[in-house]
């Protein structure tokens, strides 16, 4: 199987370009609709004119793309979120993690407070309105029931929300710096917490990554393997998703199966590797549980009951009339803003955006079994809520097919990583969220030296701002829930 | 007889609460296919608050400790003007019905107040949303009494309700009365579709987030007397359905109250488990429904008699 969403580079084969010739490559690109998927800087010390370099990696017609400029102490760094509104966030993060300095930017507000920046976090700059009936709304960071920490500030005017802050940045772990550090073998576990709804989709782009790097290769059958783990990792949390949906509008019904029915995914999960979120499943190179007739037989069986439940549930659901009124409407985000704040993932379909890794890229086993495109129209709660509901069908299709194809596969061994030194690689995953990204360099030695990591909630925190504006405060919740993002994965 | 009705009523008043959630939430686990909390549920976790030692915040007045005594105080005076059967309230008057209604606004008063009092966002909205919901139920809840004060001829509270022929133009008249009044709870006691009192979001609470900073016996007695406004209203609804009269058969007439608050419970309990809460933006329309049909009521009453009285 080829695979198409990994991108391995020497360190001097890698496309560098003059900084001007990459702001106008960025510029041009947008333009030409090409998706941008990361931009970032990474520290060079070794060279002592140089200060680092600039990256962009993006999607062009189906391909991955990565190229980048040095960036030397002499050039002055210009913004470029006012053209391209998609790099706001990207460029916030390099503002903040190298001190670069860039004038003019819009929104130059703190993504995460590492290190001293944390003695500045009660001084965040929220955005203010002023008048007379203009009230401020302040949530947070702890919440009630059993959610990450974050900081919500409104600016409503009566019930109106007219402006919403997002402040991240509690969970801040150091992620980034602790990888480089930590031997080979133990990364995996690490990798999988990073946020540990995805672990899975954050599994897997690590594998895919370290299996370029170390110029090892997987059968196509654990390739299948891992797709249906994927698969049932976006199964699990859709259910959530929808579940905690039907919660938070008040709809019995919904609220109490879902649930319920998420269990026997995760349950099925547990029986296939014995962690029910698909924990250590997977590492480099390496199948660590066979997968074999009883295992199929059981997914056949368990994914057959939860398609007739869940057709039931879905039909209450859709066709519920005052779950209709919630949902249809609240917190639209348009596809055309969709686009111009670079939304990814379930978010960006729901706002009738072609945007899924599995169908752009068609790698590995996506490539012999493509797998449906959903988009909705509308980019509402409605449209978020639809988009997930229907990825559930799809998804349990699609695994059924590709266990049809499978016989039975055993555990691999264990595998020695030797990455080959000098190298940069990128890895993109579709994650139920989005995509997730991995970018590792290795030094001379082979020895990981950076290790850059990105959530799809970087991008979409701010779609779900601007999904909020002029809706209704008591409507906030929702829109959050089916947006449904990770504060850990944006705090790393 | 006057005391053993008396009894009654106080019997139905106290243990109502208790009970009338119990059935809500049986229904609701039933439908959610759960066994669900035995039904005096609520009555162990009453006695679990008032072993707790309130907790107050540092900026609260003596507004707060005060407003649970007087949500308490008013809710049980304003019980005793309630016929839970018709034909009887243990204290009546003329007009009492106003006094009723401004019981219950004196407890709801109190009730912001107290939210007010503790500075917080949150139950500011909280306390703004409930004024809007006040606002848009009293009318209705006049318009339905003026309905059966023209239908009926009485100006107390206890003869109001009490059924004055058998046409059948007066019976769905009470019965789209009583469906008015239904509506009319939901609204005042915070249940789906106009409320939801299971959720954990503060941002769309309205009576839940009035109580957030109460605690330990001072929150016991605001849920209970919340309980208490839900029987009051749910007995007349009982009363207005009740087609047997105290003076022939006593007995069956306090039994079918007693089934018809029952039944109301169970009502409330499957609209909370088949709908989903509406927008609050829609709640005027909602009360816009009651408001109607309580209005055709009139209208019809009206002609049936001919002329104004």
């Amino acid at each position: 199987m080829s695979i198409t969403n990994v991108l391995l580079a020497n360190k001097s084969d890698l496309e560098t370009l003059s900084y001007d010739a990459f702001r106008t490559r960025i510029k041009s690109d947008t333009v030409a609709g090409n998706r941008l998927v990361s931009f970032f800087a990474t520290p060079s010390p070794s060279a002592p004119d140089q200060v680092g370099e600039l990256h962009c990696v993006s999607i062009k017609s189906g391909r991955l793309c990565h190229f980048r400029s040095i960036w030397s102490s002499g050039v002055k760094y210009q913004q470029l979120t006012s053209e391209v509104h998609a790099i706001h966030c990207f460029e916030r993060e390099v503002h903040e993690q190298f001190g670069l300095e860039m004038p003019g930017h819009p929104w130059l507000k703190p993504i995460r407070f590492e290190g001293k920046a944390l003695k500045r976090m009660n001084d965040y700059p929220f955005y203010k309105l002023e008048g007379k009936e203009v009230h401020e709304v302040g949530v947070g960071p702890i919440h009630a029931g059993v959610i990450e920490p974050g900081h919500f500030r409104f600016m409503c005017f009566g019930e109106t929300v007219e402006h919403l802050e997002i402040h991240l940045g509690y969970q801040h772990r150091g992620v980034e710096a602790m990888l480089p550090k930590t031997s080979l073998r133990k990364i995996s576990p690490l990798i999988e917490s990073i946020a540990g709804d995805t672990a899975v989709g954050y599994a897997l782009g690590f594998c895919r990554a370290m299996e370029a790097l170390c110029g090892l290769t997987v059968a196509d059958e654990v390739e299948s393997i891992r797709g249906i783990a994927s698969e049932l990792e976006r199964i699990a949390m859709h259910l959530v998703g929808l579940g905690g949906l039907a919660t938070d509008v008040a709809f019995l019904p919904g609220s109490s199966t879902y649930g319920r029915i998420r269990t026997a995914i995760i349950n099925l999960s547990m029986r296939l590797c014995g962690s029910r979120f698909g924990r250590s499943w997977f590492r480099p190179g390496e199948l660590r549980f066979p997968f074999l007739q009883s295992h199929r037989d059981d997914i056949r069986k368990t994914l057959g009951q939860v398609q007739k439940d869940i057709s039931i549930i879905n039909k209450l659901f859709q066709e519920s009339k005052t779950v209709q009124h919630r949902l249809k409407t609240t917190g639209a985000v348009p596809a055309k803003l969709a686009e111009e704040i670079g939304l990814v993932g379930m978010a960006a379909r729901a706002s009738h955006l072609n945007r899924d890794l599995r169908t752009e890229l068609k790698s590995g086993v996506y490539a012999k079994f493509p797998i449906d495109l959903i988009t909705e129209p509308d980019g509402d709660c409605w449209s978020r809520g639809m988009v997930r509901l229907r990825e559930i069908d799809v998804s349990i299709e699609w695994i059924l097919k590709v266990c049809e194809s499978l016989g039975d596969v055993e555990a691999g061994s264990r595998v020695d990583y030797s990455p080959r030194p000098n190298s940069r690689v990128v890895s993109v995953e579709e994650g139920w969220r989005g995509e997730v990204f991995h970018y590792l360099e290795t030094g001379d030695m082979g020895q990981l030296t950076r290790y850059k990591v990105q959530d799809p909630s970087i991008r979409n925190w701010f779609g779900l701002a601007q999904a909020v504006k002029s809706n209704a405060i008591y409507d906030f919740p929702i829109c959050n829930k089916s947006f449904d993002l990770s504060y850990c994965g944006n705090d790393l | 007889m006057n005391i053993v009705l008396i009894l009654f009523q106080l019997a139905i008043i106290l243990a109502g609460p208790i009970y009338m959630i119990g059935i809500i939430n049986r229904v609701k686990s039933l439908w959610a296919g759960r066994r669900g909390p035995r039904l005096n549920q609520s009555w162990f976790d009453l006695l679990r608050l008032l072993r707790k030692t309130p907790v107050y915040s540092v900026v609260t007045s003596w507004i707060f400790p005060l407003a649970p005594i007087v949500i308490l105080a008013s809710t049980i005076t304003a019980s005793l003007f309630v016929p839970l059967v018709p034909g009887f309230a243990p204290y009546s008057f003329t007009g009492d019905f106003v006094a009723f209604l401004y019981l219950l606004g004196l407890g709801k008063v109190f009730l912001m107040l107290g939210a007010l009092d503790t500075g917080s966002a949150f139950e500011g909205m909280g306390a703004s949303r409930e004024a809007t919901y006040a606002a848009l139920a009293e009318p209705v809840i006049m318009l339905t009494l003026g309905t059966l004060i023209l239908a009926s001829g009485h100006m107390s509270f206890s003869d109001l309700v009490i059924p004055q022929t058998d046409a059948v133009t007066s019976v769905l008249i009470r019965i789209a009365l009583a469906a008015v009044m239904f509506i009319v709870l939901l609204i005042e006691t915070s249940r789906v579709p106009a409320d939801d009192p299971t959720t954990h979001l503060e941002l769309t609470m309205v009576h839940e987030v009035m109580i957030l900073d109460h605690s330990g016996p001072e929150l016991a007695i605001v849920q209970y007397a919340a309980g208490i406004k839900m029987v009051l209203l749910a007995g007349l609804i009982s009363a207005l359905l009740n087609p047997f009269s105290l003076e022939h058969l006593p007995v069956l007439a306090m039994v079918v109250s007693v089934t018809l608050i029952a039944l109301v419970a169970v009502l409330v309990g499957l609209t909370e488990s088949l709908t989903a809460r509406l927008r609050f933006r829609a709640i005027p329309l909602f009360t816009f429904a009651a408001f109607l049909i309580s209005m055709i009521c009139l209208v019809l009453v009206h002609s049936s008699q001919g002329t104004v009285q």
